[in-house]
């Protein structure tokens, strides 16, 4: 068996089809294109389809970044970033957002700001935000052409009606060029922001759905909202209103994940993108050593 | 600090990947299992994994079976996922079932068939009662099976046994039972569910091939719906046949079709009550159809009662859920199932994060308004 010399896994025939649809959903923003989407050796839902869009883009030299939970550890990101190792001879791999051409990420998009030569791989699990209201994709592919978002807003809308807020916390339904809305995979409400006008391409991959969407650089990407209520994201406050900060590198402008501390019960807050972290820890360490210098 | 995030995933990982091993080789005086043996003492499972995983290969699928240590989803996953490295060379041309070496053939519609019945290996009507001697099977008295087989069955007629039998399908046509077989869809190519995604509606070529390689248990349980009422098939089955199909090919230098193989596997024909669509068409049968690769009945069958209720559903629009293309084809692959039901133990820190700010931020309205 030939699979151990063949880079990237997938046969050549694969990884064009990749390519092309890719190609086709950066022409087409938000659109959602399908592809045959071949069976990969980790499970349907574990990032298949990101990772046959990070196999069929990436060559050797290219330096790639793997995240799940914002996190470069983890143990998905771990078995994935590994395959793609072994499968990819000649690609470097970093936990640093800085230096990767090409991220590939789960539920999160980096805090720090990606550029124009980076590549940002998203694994999605449902493509269709308009799965919540018509579950025919027969009927949601019509409903896309048409521009006809009217039963999602209706959802939001009742939303606000029983509970004065819009309760979709992550998956919230952005709309890309002025067309079509995409579901902009599990990432939290605060990484939304991040797709408008963003300096990098982003595609994002539904392996087990087998969908292909991109919302290409420097384009309008705005959450479904209603004139009268801003669009939100999630809100770090404490008791007395102020901006919680990750208490491991002090940073007050980051997504936080919530711990427990077993010792205290008490709720304990950190940074969810690694990466970000130790950059604020470096910062704050030099920012720390140039004090001492100034009182020397 | 008392907790501490997800991390040494890769030791994690490789310490469970010892511990599954381990566990596989936990009969330590044992010996380990040969694929031959998985071929042959657990046929059906064989068959089972060959079918689901999509591509014929009976070594690598007792591999699969070895390694994925008797679970038939992560099996046919296994397959499946190396079916992903190998290229698509070729197709065949459109392969004809009644070139079939038969070893099974039953038809529940008529007593007396063309070319007879033949019952074959099958447990229908077996009692299901535990055979103790199999617990302490010595190797002598396993061996003398098949010896003792091919001793008695030396004097057999084996030449009075047909190579090929007629389709029952036939006989029904031929006395205008069923309708005539489509001369211009005979010429339709075949969609490739490999090579294309699914994007509904969809010919009828690319729901049987979904279901060929769709879970035994999934067919079954939808299929099973429509038998007891969400549904209305009512299906007699005119023929199943078991055996092995001639692979043809044509020939690399004169062109003409050759034998290059043969693959086992499992046909079922149903004929259903027929339907007042109320145009002047003439009435007639209608038909199901199931083919799977392997000996696997419930599988042929469950497939042939969908494709008939699929038929409906594409003709008439879906009344149920058997009838309905994507509820059915979108949810009986066992890869994508249990791919997506197992993704659910992976973190979810983030989306569980924004959902409790969404949550507190309406209790917190909520208390607001209260107060």
């Amino acid at each position: 068996m030939s699979t151990e010399n063949r880079f990237g896994f997938l046969d050549e025939y694969a990884k064009k089809e990749v390519r092309r649809t890719a190609l086709k959903a950066v022409a087409i923003p938000g659109y959602q294109v399908p592809y045959s989407s071949r069976e990969m050796p980790m499970g349907r839902g574990f990032g298949t389809g990101g990772l046959q869009l990070t196999l069929a883009l990436i060559g050797a030299g290219d330096t790639l970044k793997v995240i799940d939970q914002g996190s470069d550890d983890s143990v998905n990101a771990v078995n994935l970033r590994q395959f793609i190792e072994m499968t990819c001879p000649g690609v470097n791999t970093t936990s640093s957002t800085e230096d990767a051409d090409l991220i590939q990420s789960r539920h999160r998009i980096p805090e720090a700001p990606l550029r124009e030569d980076q590549l940002l791989v998203l694994q999605v699990p449902y493509p269709d935000p308009l799965v919540v209201v018509e579950a025919s994709e027969d009927k949601r592919k019509q409903m896309h052409g048409e521009g006809d978002y009217a039963r999602l807003l209706v959802k939001l809308y009742e939303d606000i009606v029983q509970f004065d807020e819009i309760t979709l916390s992550h998956r919230y339904p952005t709309r890309i060029n002025h067309h079509y809305v995409i579901d902009p995979s599990p990432i939290p409400r605060w990484d939304v922001p991040k797709l408008n006008q963003s300096s990098a391409l982003v595609l994002l991959g539904a392996g087990r759905e087998k969908k292909i969407y991109a919302v290409p650089p420097y384009t309008d990407a705005e959450p479904l909202v209603f004139d009268d209520i801003p669009f939100r994201v999630e809100a770090f406050f404490d008791e007395h209103g102020e901006r919680r900060a990750c208490a491991r590198c002090g940073c007050r402008s980051s997504f936080l994940d919530e711990y427990v501390d077993s010792s205290t019960a008490e709720p304990v807050y950190r940074c969810s993108d690694a990466d970000w972290c130790n950059q604020q820890l470096l910062v704050g360490s030099q920012a720390g050593l140039d004090k001492e210098k100034s009182h020397a | 600090m008392g907790y501490v995030a997800i991390k040494g995933g890769a030791q994690a990982i490789a310490a469970s990947q010892r511990v599954c091993e381990l566990l596989r080789a936990r009969q330590a005086e044992g010996t380990p299992l040969a694929t031959e043996t998985i071929e042959h003492q657990l046929r059906l499972l064989h068959q089972r994994v060959l079918s689901e995983g999509g591509v014929y290969h009976p070594e690598l699928a007792s591999l699969a079976i070895k390694q994925a240590q008797g679970d038939s989803l992560e099996a046919a996953f296994i397959l499946r996922a190396y079916r992903s490295t190998v290229p698509r060379l070729t197709e065949t041309e459109v392969l004809d079932t009644r070139q079939m070496r038969i070893t099974r053939r039953i038809s529940s519609a008529f007593k007396d068939i063309p070319g007879g019945q033949v019952l074959g290996a099958n447990t229908d009507y077996h009692l299901r009662l535990l055979r103790m001697e199999l617990l302490n099977e010595s190797e002598e008295q396993f061996q003398s099976i098949t010896r003792d087989w091919f001793q008695s069955t030396t004097d057999l007629a084996l030449d009075q046994i047909p190579d090929t039998f007629p389709k029952v399908l036939d006989a029904l046509r031929e006395q205008g039972l069923i309708a005539p077989s489509d001369p211009q869809r005979r010429g339709l190519d075949a969609f490739d569910i490999t090579r294309e995604p699914l994007i509904f509606p969809v010919p009828r070529s690319a729901a049987l091939a979904t279901m060929a390689r769709g879970e035994q248990g999934a067919l079954l349980s939808i299929a099973y719906s429509n038998m007891r009422g969400y549904g209305d098939i009512h299906p007699t089955i005119a023929e199943l046949r078991v055996g092995f199909l001639p692979v043809m090919l044509p020939h690399p230098v004169t062109g003409r079709p050759m034998e290059v193989g043969e693959v086992e596997i499992t046909e079922c024909e149903v004929v259903a009550m027929y339907e007042g669509n109320g145009k002047a068409d003439m009435p007639y049968f209608t038909l199901g159809y199931g083919a799977c690769f392997g000996h696997n009945e419930v599988k042929a069958i469950s497939m042939a009662i969908l494709d008939r209720s699929l038929q409906i559903g594409m003709d008439q629009g879906p009344t149920n859920p058997s009838e309905d293309p994507e509820f059915v084809l979108l949810h009986v692959d066992g890869i994508d199932s249990m791919g997506f039901c197992t993704h659910y133990k992976m973190p979810h820190y983030v989306t569980f994060q924004s959902d409790m700010d969404r949550l507190r931020t309406t209790q917190g309205k909520m208390n607001g308004e209260r107060s």
